[in-house]
């Protein structure tokens, strides 16, 4: 027998493959250029992204920061440029950003905005993440009363007679509770407080002042603007819309004929006018309901109408949530005998909340950014501040470096807003798919 | 506690309408309509009493008196001598203008950037990210100054046209005219005019219908119908023979034919904009406050259409697409016949919440000053007569009447294309 000379006996090392398909060029041909249709598109698009940054990256780097008028400062870009040179007048920023973070506030006083702020997020932290330590949702829970305190100051025990209010609440819950059974517990944890707050609680708060007067200095409502005014209405609105949103889509969903049409009716309305008109409800008509003479404060109306208008949006929402769930697990809760609130509370909500996140933090940041309507019924808000800012003499004529300006610090809140619905989906994702 | 066996005890105690759950439920249902009618018991006096503290009295005549303000764009002839219910309706008019403009442009913009961003292109896929993420991120009032503000800040004036060497010049072959008070297009004219039909006499209601346009549609729409019944006997004879005889010349030609030849008799052509004086005349204009309007709404609609058309088309599992290959589909019509008509029962329910969103973003327009229906019956109208009860009212259910009459039509359309299930 003969061997056969031509079969290989050794293994040929394995060869890189082509240069065009590994490394730059080849993600460059597989995502660029692959078919002419994409390697067209993908020049126009590089061309476009050019012309464009072009223009607009020497607008931005060479702006300048000094200047006190348009005029003033144009003069100090061509003396530095040459003539026919356009760029940024990045100092109607710097001439104006506390009033377009601030409003009118008093700036001596700006602390307690910045404090409030800082608060803001280590309230929010617990929320967010469950990392953090537990005991900090007790601050979350004393945050709004302190908050009020800070950004509108006056007497410390009035937050404090209306934080009074919810205790006097729990302790009525714990204690009727015990002796008359759960009906009678959320009745008195109901009454008792609203009788304080009516009745007992602006006394009590007027006395402890004048016994221990403990007060910061009063801002009124008009001199609040800029971001802290739209992260005030923001902040408050969502914080109330998820509960009233959660509530009437059970409403919606419920049995009870009248509830359920209640529900509808006031959602199917909310959704169906744009805000700005019920805007102009609480800058015109919210005092005409009222009893006559009674006069409260225009940011109260706005967050209540802003409050209102999200939570229907919520409703329906949380009621796409709770539709996706299956059946099974109404019944599976049902068979073991848990009432419905617990049903709710315990197997319900946590599923059918955690199917809606994406809508539920899209309706957020839809309400944040809808507090710019406010600038329409004049308050000043980002967009009436700058356009506060542009009647101005000195600053008459200028549009990108301020509305550039909002728009970035808008695009941070909603983004990281979004990105942060992005994570707690994922967090919460339990399913294997 | 009594044990569960015990019988039911007969006759009814007053407990049980708390206790009983057969009685609970209307227990809280009459206890919430209670609440409810006290409610608006409570609010109804309040009214009541402060309206008659002001000395007013809640009445419509209003309607009927003069206006008195001017209106800048208008779609119908109106005068300030005209009523408040006709101001009212041409700014409702105005709406529905910016609306139907917008939800066009939007879904438009919308689809192709959705499509875009599912490309595999690396460059356009993150560029349309970027344009959703931006529009997305950035409250729509803030576009809609922004983009009225760079409008009168760096267009042109009308005076930049005018001398030997103006500083400005006219776009498209000189016909139309970009300033800082908006764009000046060219007009259709009929030199053979039919005139106008008016309608509704000397009411507040009052229009005029071109019959020009009347006969040009009547004949487009023959045509398309005609090119519809070529097109289906065409599908007849392709199912009986297998063949399919060419038909698209024909459906051009009767699509475009009669409207040809009506346009030509009537004596079509266009009214260019000129330069008179310190303005332009002739043609037809769009306010800038219109197209700021537009186009931010357009635009920032888009980038929402543009993320219910990527999901909506992600959502198709890649078993259709690969099934409809293996059946020797190509390309194109894997996506017109397969791909899409599935999508677009995803895409539509929330479509229809986005054109309504336009629709109420719309109301925007008071911000730029374009008169849409809250600026003439929730604004001048309110602010001049002071009958913010009667007017905010009415704008509301104007809106109302808006959102339902969109989310019924489209609904129907929905219903039709959803999948039929046994």
């Amino acid at each position: 027998m003969k061997t056969e000379s031509y079969v290989r006996t050794e293994m040929l090392g394995e060869k890189s493959p082509p240069a065009t398909t590994v490394g730059l060029i080849g993600w460059v041909r597989e995502n660029l250029f692959n078919g002419w249709f994409n390697s067209i598109l993908s020049v126009l698009s590089a061309l476009a992204l050019f012309f464009v940054l072009e223009d607009i990256l020497p607008w931005i780097w060479r702006g300048t920061w000094t200047g006190t008028s348009l005029q003033n400062c144009r003069e100090v870009i061509q003396a530095t440029y040459g003539e026919g040179v356009t760029a940024a007048c990045w100092s109607v920023i710097g001439d104006r950003y506390h009033q377009l973070l601030f409003g009118f506030y008093p700036s001596e006083l700006y602390w307690r905005p910045i404090l409030a702020f800082v608060g803001l997020l280590v309230a929010l932290s617990p929320v967010l993440f469950t990392s953090m330590p537990r005991k900090f949702l007790w601050f979350s829970a004393v945050y709004p009363f302190l908050c009020f305190w800070l950004l509108w100051g006056g007497s410390v025990w009035l937050p404090l007679s209306a934080l009074a209010g919810f205790v006097l609440g729990y302790l009525a819950f714990g204690s009727v509770g015990k002796a008359a059974g759960n009906l009678a517990a959320v009745i008195a944890a109901i009454l008792v407080p609203v009788l304080w707050w009516l009745f007992l609680a602006g006394n009590v708060a007027s006395g402890l002042e004048s016994f221990i007067p403990l007060e910061l200095q009063h801002v009124e409502s008009a001199k609040f603007g800029g971001f802290m005014l739209s992260v005030t209405i923001g902040v408050t609105g969502i914080a109330l819309s998820l509960p009233i949103g959660i509530l009437l889509a059970l409403g919606r969903q419920s049995d009870l004929l009248i509830l359920k049409s209640m529900c509808v009716g006031f959602i199917e309305f909310i959704r169906g006018v744009p805000l700005i008109t019920l805007l102009f409800v609480a800058s015109t008509l919210l005092n005409i309901f009222l009893p006559p003479g009674t006069q409260f404060d225009i940011i109260l109306r706005v967050i209540i109408m802003v409050t209102l208008f999200a939570s229907a949006y919520m409703a329906e929402v949380i009621r796409g949530g709770l539709a996706a769930l299956p059946k099974g697990q109404y019944e599976a809760a049902d068979s073991l005998g848990l009432d419905y609130w617990q049903a709710q509370r315990l197997i319900i909500m946590p599923q059918a909340l955690k199917i809606s996140i994406p809508s539920i933090v899209s309706t957020f940041i839809g309400l944040f950014k809808d507090t710019t309507l406010v600038s329409i019924i004049a308050l000043l808000d980002p967009i009436g501040m700058s356009n506060t800012i542009r009647s101005d003499t000195d600053w008459n004529g200028i549009v990108w470096e301020l509305y550039g300006f909002t728009a970035m610090i808008f695009f941070i809140f909603c983004f990281s807003m979004s990105r942060y619905s992005m994570y707690l989906e994922r967090k919460l994702q339990t399913g294997h798919r | 506690m009594t044990a569960l066996s015990d019988p039911p005890k007969e006759g009814f105690r007053l407990g049980m309408l708390i206790y009983d759950s057969r009685y609970r439920s209307m227990t809280i249902q009459v206890a919430a309509l209670v609440g409810f009618i006290a409610l608006a018991i409570w609010l109804v006096s309040n009214t009541a009493a402060n309206l008659a503290a002001l000395d007013k009295s809640l009445g419509f005549g209003f309607l009927m008196e003069p206006a008195g303000y001017d209106i800048n764009q208008t779609l119908l002839e109106y005068s300030s001598r005209d009523t408040h219910l006709r101001a009212s309706l041409l700014g409702l008019l105005n709406t529905l203008l910016v609306a139907a403009m917008g939800c066009i442009t939007a879904t438009i913009v919308g689809v192709i950037i959705g499509v875009l961003r599912l490309s595999h292109n690396w460059l356009v896929a993150r560029l349309m990210t970027v344009y959703v993420e931006l529009f997305r991120n950035v409250p729509v009032l803030l576009w809609i100054v922004l983009i009225m503000a760079v409008s009168i800040e760096t267009l042109p004036q009308p005076r930049d046209f005018r001398g030997d060497n103006p500083a400005a010049t006219m776009k498209v072959f000189d016909s139309v005219a970009v300033t800082n008070r908006g764009l000046y297009v060219p007009e259709p004219l009929f030199s053979r005019s039919l005139g106008n039909t008016h309608l509704l006499g000397e009411s507040s209601l009052r229009f005029d219908v071109s019959n020009d346009l009347i006969v040009i549609l009547i004949a487009l729409f023959g045509g398309i119908y005609a090119a519809h019944r070529v097109r289906v006997r065409a599908d007849r004879i392709q199912a009986q023979t297998g063949l399919r005889p060419t038909t698209w010349w024909q459906r051009l030609g009767l699509i475009t034919g009669p409207t040809i030849v009506v346009l030509i008799a009537l004596g079509f052509h266009l009214g260019y904009p000129a330069l008179k004086g310190f303005n332009f005349s002739g043609g037809t204009y769009m306010r800038n406050s219109l197209l700021a309007l537009w186009l931010a709404l357009s635009l920032y609609t888009a980038a929402f259409i543009a993320e219910i058309v990527r999901s909506g088309i992600n959502a198709i599992s890649k078993g259709q697409s690969e099934a409809a290959a293996a059946l020797g589909l190509r390309q194109r019509r894997i996506m017109s016949l397969v791909i899409l008509p599935q999508a677009m029962r995803v895409i539509i329910p929330p479509l229809i919440s986005q054109y309504l969103n336009l629709t109420k973003n719309s109301s925007l327009a008071i911000a730029v000053g374009y008169m849409d229906i809250t600026g003439t019956l929730g604004g001048i109208t309110l602010n001049q007569t002071g009958r913010e009860l009667e007017t905010i009212m009415m704008l509301m259910l104007v809106y109302l009447g808006i959102s339902l009459s969109i989310s019924f039509v489209m609904n129907w359309y929905n219903d039709r294309v959803k999948l039929k299930e046994r």
